[in-house]
C-alpha cells in the first residue's frame, strides 16, 4: 500500500477513510436519527450519548423506541440486547484478520466497540492490504474517526435538519442497502461470503414475515450454517475428498 | 419518558452494555480463530447473512419516506442496479448510483 510506516502513521491513514461514499452514507443516516430523536422527546444530550454509547443505528432507533413507550429498563435492555447479537459474529468474523499474537486482549475489547455494520464493511475491504502489524491502528484510525464525527454530527445538526424533502430522503435512505449490497459483493474473496450474501438477502425478508423479531437471528446462524455447509460440500467436491 | 439521570442510566445499561456485552463476546471468541479455520468459515457465513438480512430488510420494509413507495420500484432498482454492477466490471460507485437513479426516476414519475 505504501512504505513502511508506524502506528501513527496507519492509524492517519485509517482516518483518512473518513472522506468516503461509505462515511458520507453514514453520516446522512445519522442526520435522520437526529431527527427521530428530536421527534421523540429525547434531548440532545440523550441524543449524543446514545451515539457514542452504543453506535449501532438500529439498535439506538429500538432504544428511543422503548424509552417512548415507558417500557421497564429491563425490558429495554433485552430488546436492544436481541437486536445487538448479530454484533458478536461480526466482531468475530474480523478478529482474526486484526490482531497478531501480541495484540493485548484490551485493546482489542476497546476498538471493537467501534465496529457496526459500515466499519464491517470497511475492515473486510480493507485489511487485507494493510501490514499485518498496524491493522489494529489502521482500524482505530477510521472506526474512531466515524463514530466521533457521527457523534458531532447528531449534536449540531438536532434541531436544524428536521426533514428532508420526500424524494431526497427516500434517495439517502436506499443509500444505505445498495452501498452494503455492492461492497460487500465485491469485496467478497471466498465463495462462502458470496453464498452466505444470496442466502441471507432471500433470508432476511422472507423470516421477517414467518419469526418477526427473530427473523435476522435466524437468517444470520440458519442461512450462514446452511451456506457454510454448502461450501464445504463444495470444497469436498473441489478438493478430491479433502477438506 | 423518564427524566434525567434516569435516563442515562438507561442508555448506559439498556444501550451501551446491552450492545458492547455482545462485541466484548465477538473479541473473546475471534481472539481464538485462526485465520482459514473451519470454524472461521462458519462465522464469517454467519455474520454474512445477519448483515445481508438486515439489507434486504430495508429494502423490503423500509421506514420513513419510502415505507409510502411501492415494493416494486424499490426491488426493481436494487435488482437491476445489481445485474449493472456485476455486468461492468463490478465497481462499488456503479453499484450505488444506478439504483438510487433508477429509485429517484421512478419517485418522481410517480409523485402525484
Amino acid at each position: 500500500m505504501s512504505p513502511p510506516r508506524g502506528n501513527l502513521g496507519w492509524f492517519f491513514t485509517g482516518m483518512r477513510g473518513i472522506i468516503s461514499l461509505p462515511a458520507f452514507i453514514l453520516m446522512t443516516s445519522y442526520v435522520g436519527f437526529s431527527a427521530f430523536a428530536l421527534e421523540s422527546g429525547m434531548t440532545r444530550g440523550e441524543a449524543v450519548a446514545m451515539t457514542l454509547g452504543i453506535w449501532a443505528l438500529p439498535a439506538q432507533m429500538i432504544l428511543v423506541g422503548s424509552m417512548l413507550g415507558n417500557a421497564h429498563i429491563a425490558a429495554s435492555f433485552l430488546a436492544v440486547t436481541l437486536s445487538s447479537i448479530r454484533m458478536m459474529p461480526m466482531v468475530a468474523s474480523i478478529m482474526p484478520e486484526m490482531r497478531t499474537k501480541k495484540t493485548p486482549l484490551p485493546m482489542l475489547l476497546f476498538v471493537s466497540h467501534f465496529i457496526a455494520i459500515t466499519s464491517w464493511v470497511f475492515a473486510s475491504r480493507h485489511l487485507r492490504d494493510v501490514p499485518r502489524d498496524f491493522r489494529v491502528a489502521y482500524f482505530a484510525g477510521f472506526g474512531m474517526t466515524l463514530t466521533l464525527t457521527n457523534t458531532l454530527i447528531v449534536g449540531v445538526s438536532y434541531g436544524v435538519v428536521s426533514q428532508f424533502p420526500p424524494v431526497v430522503a427516500g434517495a439517502l435512505f436506499m443509500l444505505t442497502p445498495v452501498y452494503f449490497i455492492a461492497s460487500i459483493w465485491a469485496s467478497a474473496v471466498q465463495p462462502v461470503v458470496k453464498i452466505a450474501f444470496v442466502i441471507g438477502i432471500v433470508a432476511g425478508p422472507t423470516l421477517a414475515l414467518v419469526v418477526p423479531g427473530f427473523d435476522v437471528l435466524v437468517a444470520g446462524i440458519g442461512g450462514g450454517t446452511v451456506a457454510y455447509l454448502i461450501d464445504r460440500y463444495r470444497r469436498r467436491k473441489a478438493g478430491g475428498g479433502r477438506v | 419518558m423518564a427524566d434525567g439521570w434516569w435516563t442515562y442510566v438507561v442508555i448506559v445499561v439498556a444501550g451501551f452494555l446491552a450492545t458492547d456485552i455482545w462485541r466484548w463476546m465477538g473479541v473473546l471468541i475471534g481472539h481464538r480463530l485462526n485465520e482459514d479455520s473451519e470454524a472461521l468459515y462458519w462465522v464469517r457465513a454467519v455474520a454474512t447473512a445477519l448483515v445481508m438480512a438486515v439489507t434486504a430488510k430495508l429494502i423490503v420494509f423500509p421506514t420513513g419516506t419510502l415505507a409510502n413507495s411501492p415494493l416494486w420500484l424499490r426491488l426493481a432498482a436494487a435488482g437491476i442496479g445489481f445485474a449493472v454492477f456485476l455486468g461492468t466490471g463490478k465497481r462499488v460507485a456503479v453499484g450505488v448510483l444506478v439504483p438510487i437513479a433508477i429509485l429517484i426516476a421512478g419517485l418522481l414519475f410517480l409523485q402525484p
